[in-house]
């Protein structure tokens, strides 16, 4: 029985954390290359949306994933070039790409399948040793983008056009085309995010399905301290949050209350940026433009 | 070069017309995108339009339902503008008014007034309660972002995001656990009539007394931020805070005092909706927009009081004249989102406008 449980519970957190960590990914990118990027709830919006609609008219998930990512990079082009092209406050480009994304799918969906509320099902990505594909995908790439982000010159370079892009233009690093690569790829991977939850958890688009999702992925970037391994420790304890909130409410538990578990990741990042549950610090030149000197 | 002695008043006119050419030009730009897409939807542009204006002021009551969509919007734009004026960017607006709703509905449904008093004096007395509490609420909410920036450091936008999620689940569990008559209904327990807000201000429609409380509140906002020594420190920092605290003036202080007077603001919102509309605390899972609204009012209003209800009465508009679009014309409401998402990023992306200004004086001097 208990076995049982932990072996639910193992599950539930691993599928509840996939869509958080894949997002944080790109948030991290992003962030470390000195452009804050709120708009990886949209971003994700849009893809689960395209992902299911690539998968609809061609029956391919593969052809879905690929339309959920590049999706997710067209629709963070917008935010690159809004930020890093015409300096604009990248929180109100966040926002205003947040608000578009609820009103393009909804558009999408009333033309493409002339119904409100969702999508027709599509097939599924495949499990593989019972649990989604999309699991090992954003494990497997958390260890890539660490090993990108602190082993290879191109992410120090990323890096320090985020901490101080002075110093790295001065040395010769291309500031403006280092924090595209942090957008876009925080697009290709939030994208990714929005094609597991709709391809990946479930097999259909449900009008506004992502729900916060977007903003939990930013909070686990600042928990997990912009750091790959720190957003996966943060995204399973969400993840754990999330799902032992699942599981209390169907075992009819009520010790503690589900919106608790609900607000849990939230407070805990609070904490944490307030310097309670260890510190956690910004990119210096994060939300900063970065106006060349002529 | 001749340089002629500018009077005050064409100084003035000039820069009114500095401030309002690219909300003009953003907002003109959203129409655009939104016809293209009306055009995608295989719809008549010119009759969804005519369906537009027909909603939103077709008739008496129609004008007085978009009022309605514009006073919460008056409140949230003024919140939104006097923390941006600050220097801080308060996307919390969302979480403070929800507090704000439960706090209103708590003073409006538990005070009873004595029924021997004159109705007048008991309503304006209970109104005035409710609607406090709503606004402590919403300041005490966003204070709590201000104090972690004044003595922690931490930035304002992730505070207020993860607080907007906090206090959804926090009203849900409040709504779920101590506000509903019973365990079935989705909603709270209704307010005391006493404390409803009076409606019907133009016949026929919901358009209530909070109309006066939010524009007595863009004029407190005004005088507040331009004729009171408060108001000049609250500008002062957000313009210059090194400057600033050089000066004298404490930079920690104006952060809390600015964060806390935006969120009374929120609070306001959360409060007169509340009290003049919904009479109760409805169940929710999501957010009712009029915090997001708020920013896109306060940007294309220019963070200026008689510009945000400007502004307000705009996307007020946009809020009723959309779905009234999509049941008179078919064009689906989601047009409205799309406009509303497209007006705030030209206008946030303001280099676009100064890129074009500047390659139309490059060309200039070029053929000169």
């Amino acid at each position: 029985m208990t076995l049982a449980l932990v072996g639910i519970l193992v599950t539930a957190t691993l599928r509840a954390a996939t869509p958080l960590l894949l997002a944080a990914l790109g948030g991290i990118f992003s962030e470390r290359s000195g452009v804050v990027n709120i708009a990886l709830e949209g971003i994700m919006l849009v893809s689960s949306f395209v992902a299911v609609w690539a998968n609809f008219v061609t029956g391919s998930w593969v052809v879905g994933i690929l339309g959920g990512v590049v999706a997710g990079v067209l629709y963070s082009g917008l935010h690159a070039v809004a930020s890093i092209r015409f300096k604009a406050d990248q929180t109100v480009s966040g926002v205003a790409l947040n608000l578009a994304a609820v009103g393009l799918t909804e558009f999408l969906l009333n033309r493409v399948w002339g119904q409100g509320g969702g999508s027709p099902a599509v097939n599924r990505v495949p499990d593989l040793f019972g649990l989604n594909l999309f699991v090992y995908v954003a494990f497997a790439l958390a260890l890539v983008a660490h090993w990108a982000l602190f082993k290879t010159s191109w992410g120090l370079r990323l890096r320090a056009v985020g901490e101080h892009p002075l110093a790295a233009d001065t040395v010769g690093v291309n500031v403006a085309k280092m924090r595209y690569w942090g957008v876009l790829l925080s697009g290709a991977l939030a994208g990714l995010a929005g094609a597991s939850l709709s391809i990946g958890l479930l097999s259909r688009f449900v009008h506004g399905m992502t729900a916060g999702k977007g903003f939990i992925a930013l909070a686990a970037v600042i928990f997990g301290k912009w750091n790959p391994l720190g957003a996966i420790a943060a995204t399973l304890l969400f993840g754990v949050s999330e799902s032992l909130g699942t599981i209390f409410q169907t075992l009819g538990v009520t010790a503690i209350p589900t919106q608790f578990f609900g607000m849990a990741p939230y407070f805990l990042t609070m904490l944490a940026l307030a310097g309670f549950v260890g510190r956690s610090t910004a990119p210096a030149a994060s939300g900063v433009p970065y106006e060349k000197a002529h | 070069m001749h340089v002629a002695k500018e009077s005050g008043l064409s100084k003035a006119i000039r820069d009114a017309v500095e401030a309002i050419t690219v909300p003009v030009l953003a907002t003109i730009l959203g129409l655009i995108v939104g016809t293209v897409f009306i055009l995608l939807a295989g719809k008549d542009p010119v009759q969804a339009y005519i369906a537009f204006a027909q909603a939103v002021a077709g008739t008496p009551r129609a004008f007085g339902e978009t009022l309605v969509s514009t006073i919460p919007l008056i409140f949230t734009g003024l919140a939104v503008s006097l923390a941006f004026r600050s220097g801080l960017f308060n996307i919390g607006v969302e979480g403070q008014y929800l507090v704000a709703q439960i706090a209103s509905v708590v003073v409006g449904y538990a005070i009873k007034m004595p029924a021997t008093w004159p109705p007048f004096i008991a309503g304006m007395l209970h109104v005035t309660l409710a609607v406090s509490a709503g606004a402590l609420a919403g300041a005490a909410w966003a204070g709590i972002v201000g104090l972690l920036k004044a003595l922690r450091g931490v930035h304002e936008v992730i505070n207020s995001i993860m607080l907007n999620y906090i206090a959804l689940f926090l009203c849900g569990w409040l709504l779920n656990n101590y506000l509903r008559a019973s365990s079935g209904q989705a909603s709270s327990h209704a307010v005391q009539p006493t404390a409803a807000l009076t409606q019907g201000l133009i016949e026929g429609s919901r358009l209530h007394t909070g109309l006066w409380i939010a524009l007595a509140a863009a004029l407190v906002v005004w005088v507040i931020l331009w004729k009171t020594p408060a108001g000049y420190e609250i500008r002062s920092v957000g313009l210059a805070p090194g400057a600033a605290e050089y000066a004298g003036i404490s930079v920690a202080k104006n952060t809390v005092l600015a964060m806390a007077l935006s969120g009374a603001l929120a609070g306001l919102a959360g409060a007169v909706q509340t009290l003049g509309v919904n009479r109760k605390f409805f169940e929710t899972t999501a957010f009712v927009g009029y915090g997001f609204d708020g920013i896109a009012v306060a940007l294309v209003g220019r963070n200026h009081p008689l510009g945000v209800i400007l502004a307000a009465l705009l996307f007020g508009a946009l809020a009723r004249g959309g779905p009234q679009m999509q049941a008179a014309a078919g064009v689906p409401k989601a047009v409205i989102y799309i406009v509303q998402g497209t007006v705030i990023f030209f206008v946030a992306a303001e280099g676009i406008w100064r890129f074009l200004k500047n390659r139309k004086l490059k060309a200039e001097v070029k053929s000169a």
